[in-house]
């Protein structure tokens, strides 16, 4: 139903003609403004901002052309890749957005849904159906969870918004513990079920998700989701939206109190579902199967690796290992360095688009670190694909270095702000690039407010805007990861001035290649062997710190 | 305790356009900071702040944003504003073109 672009066309005509009435007076800006929320319209610091859903960041070249196209037509030539697998239009003019929304429906894409107290956007792991070691593809289940999600009319007023991820990895890419719940899927004695984690989420109160069910069996997803949400729905606190997650909820009754009462609802809801859902699961396994991978021999990608260094920088820093042997997984730096992070042209999107279809079985994905992904590429075709994506300003050689930094619009666009982000990224980008290949792995993020949307305290290094006496401050946390092992960074000291961070967090850099032991010890394992102690020397060596 | 009044003028975003405009002595509403009533008393605040709500046709959530005397008319008293007031710090769009790696 999701996909069928009339009933999405439907939902814009609906919109345009709310946004009639709302520009002929009709609807005073109160009546409007939910109405506009519930088509991922928000008004921010200089212009309306449109939220759009990539579900599980999962992008066809037909897509990413139709996103190009609203970007060129309506918007500023541009698109923001989010931390969630979301697009953010910067500068839509409010009559316009219903032909931006029958633009999406003809691709199947919409805005439903990325605002308000619903459940948003599921994410999942970006290198679905394609990373090494992967126990199954989770597509099919996030789909499943979206079309399930999408309209449910008991969750439409939750207590606050609700976030879903779902990873098919050991290797947990896409942040479960960050989330309202997440979703592991897992094998045990050969079945196939799900481990799921509840109340974890960043913002003001960062926590990891707990395991609310070990191993749930395949066949009671549904059930056992909308017994959580049930229970939550009605637990969740609605007298103090900062303490209105599930996460706070979880931490007043206790994991195993509301253990208890979802298992009361699933035991009551659980023969209500009689294998429909099951149904459209294995439909959507059928949609979600691998692409044919190619057989052909890989020397022209050795050859290349030998003859062309830049290219061999490239392919050293961003690919990913791929279950398939000759094949792999190529990662599109948003992040040129002095660019805005997760920042993409129209024409870059076309670029891409083209280059998807012509070496990437025509799939691309959206990461949760702003950057794009060819998730199954052959090793033949790596030399071409670069020689592409240099073409189109889309091969920055920094996947997973210091330069890819994570960054939120901060105060250059979100309304929320405290304080800018995206300018402070740029200028230790610039500042760390020449030391970037040397350091190697590591992480920083960096957010413009307490809602933590830059995901900072997952960083090796974080980065909070806040303001403090009417001017910008920053403070810095060390040590947090995502992933399987996710972990939430500590907070080193006082904050620092805007003209202070930069030089501050180039003094940390420097600090690491001084400790580890070797190049191959991380940031994570330096700071666990060595304590935060002589970095936060590092840190505050020279400032006269304003607090 | 009521809060101290600080100074400002009249803010808000365009209906239509969705971009930062500032309300005149006169009751317009224009782009221009330097142009906007710089109002200096609670009472004057709370008058244009209730007009500027009745043209919710115009203007969408005004709110008075601090401003102080300048050279050329008030300006924006918090960075905040001034970001509002002259756009995003950082040059909007990538760069296009090939890479010089
Ligand atoms: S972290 Fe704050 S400033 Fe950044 S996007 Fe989220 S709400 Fe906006």
């Amino acid at each position: 139903m999701l996909d069928d672009a009339a009933y999405l066309s439907r939902r814009a005509e609906e919109f345009r003609a709310q946004v009639a009435r709302r520009l002929d007076g009709s609807l005073t800006e109160e009546e409007f403004r939910p109405l506009r929320l519930m088509n991922g319209l928000y008004l921010q610091l200089h212009a309306y901002m449109l939220r759009v859903a990539l579900p599980y960041g999962t992008l066809t070249p037909a897509r990413l052309r139709a996103l190009a196209d609203i970007a060129e037509r309506w918007d500023k030539g541009y698109g923001h890749f989010t931390t969630r697998q979301n697009i953010q239009f910067n500068w839509p003019r409010l009559i316009d957005v219903p032909d931006m929304l029958d633009r999406l429906a003809e691709v199947g894409l919409h805005a439903i849904q990325t605002s308000g107290n619903t459940i948003r956007n599921v994410t999942a792991d970006p290198f679905a159906g394609a990373g090494a070691g992967e126990v199954a593809d989770p597509r099919p289940v996030a789909e499943l969870i979206r079309l399930w999600s999408t309209d449910h009319p008991e969750f439409q007023f939750l207590p606050r918004k609700f976030k879903i991820a779902v990873t098919g990895n050991a290797e947990d890419r896409a942040i479960t513990a960050a989330n309202d719940l997440g979703i592991r899927i897992t094998e045990r004695d050969g079945r196939r079920g799900y481990t799921v984690l509840a109340g974890g989420g960043l913002g003001r109160t960062p926590v990891v998700g707990q395991v609310l069910a070990d191993f749930l069996p395949e066949a009671d997803l549904l059930p056992y989701l909308e017994a959580v949400l049930g229970a939550y729905n009605l637990a969740g606190r609605r007298d103090n939206k900062y303490k209105a997650r599930i996460k706070i909820t979880l931490a007043e009754q206790g994991v195993e109190a509301f253990r208890a009462e979802v298992e009361r609802r699933f035991a009551a809801l659980r023969p209500a579902f009689r294998g429909a859902d099951r149904a459209v699961l294995a439909e959507l396994r059928v949609r979600f199967a691998s692409p044919a991978l190619r057989n052909a021999p890989t020397d022209s990608y050795d050859a290349a690796r030998k003859a062309d260094p830049v290219f061999r920088a490239w392919a050293d820093t961003n690919l990913r290992a791929h279950r398939a042997p000759g094949h792999s997984i190529a990662i599109i730096s948003l992040k040129p360095v002095g660019g805005v992070p997760g920042d993409a042209t129209s024409a870059q999107m076309r670029a891409v688009a083209n280059l998807a279809e012509r070496y990437g079985y025509g799939d691309i994905r959206a990461g949760l670190d702003q950057n794009l992904i060819l998730p199954h590429v052959h090793l033949s075709d790596l030399p071409a694909l670069h020689a592409g994506l240099r073409a189109a300003g889309l091969a920055t050689a920094n996947a997973g270095l210091v330069t890819d930094i994570v960054s939120c619009p901060g105060m250059d666009y979100c309304s929320l702000a405290t304080a800018r982000a995206i300018p402070v990224a740029q200028e230790i980008a610039r500042a760390l690039d020449g030391i970037a290949r040397e350091a190697g792995a590591l992480s920083i993020r960096i957010s413009g407010c307490i809602n933590a949307c830059g995901h900072h305290h997952l960083g090796d290094i974080g980065i909070l805007g806040l303001e403090k006496g009417g001017v910008e401050s920053y403070q810095v946390t060390l040590g947090g990861r995502p992933g399987t092992d996710m972990a939430i960074g500590t907070r080193a000291g006082p904050g620092f001035a805007a003209d202070e961070i930069v030089p501050a967090i180039a003094r940390l850099a420097g600090a690491y290649l001084a400790l580890r032991r070797d190049p191959g010890e991380a940031f994570s394992a330096t700071i666990a062997r060595t304590g935060p102690a002589p970095f936060i020397d590092a840190l505050y060596q020279e400032t006269a710190h304003a607090l | 305790m009521a809060k101290a009044f600080h100074p400002g003028f009249v803010s808000a975003n365009d209906l239509a356009t969705g971009r930062v405009i500032y309300r005149t002595a006169e009751g317009r509403w224009v782009q221009a900071p330097e142009q906007a009533e710089f109002i200096t008393d609670a009472g004057a605040a709370a008058a244009r702040l209730s007009a500027a709500e009745a043209e919710g046709h115009i203007a969408v959530g005004p709110y008075l944003a601090p401003a102080r005397p300048g050279l050329r008319g008030p300006e924006p008293a918090h960075f905040r504003e001034t970001f509002r007031a002259s756009g995003p710090s950082a040059p909007a769009r990538v760069s296009w073109g090939a890479d010089h790696a």
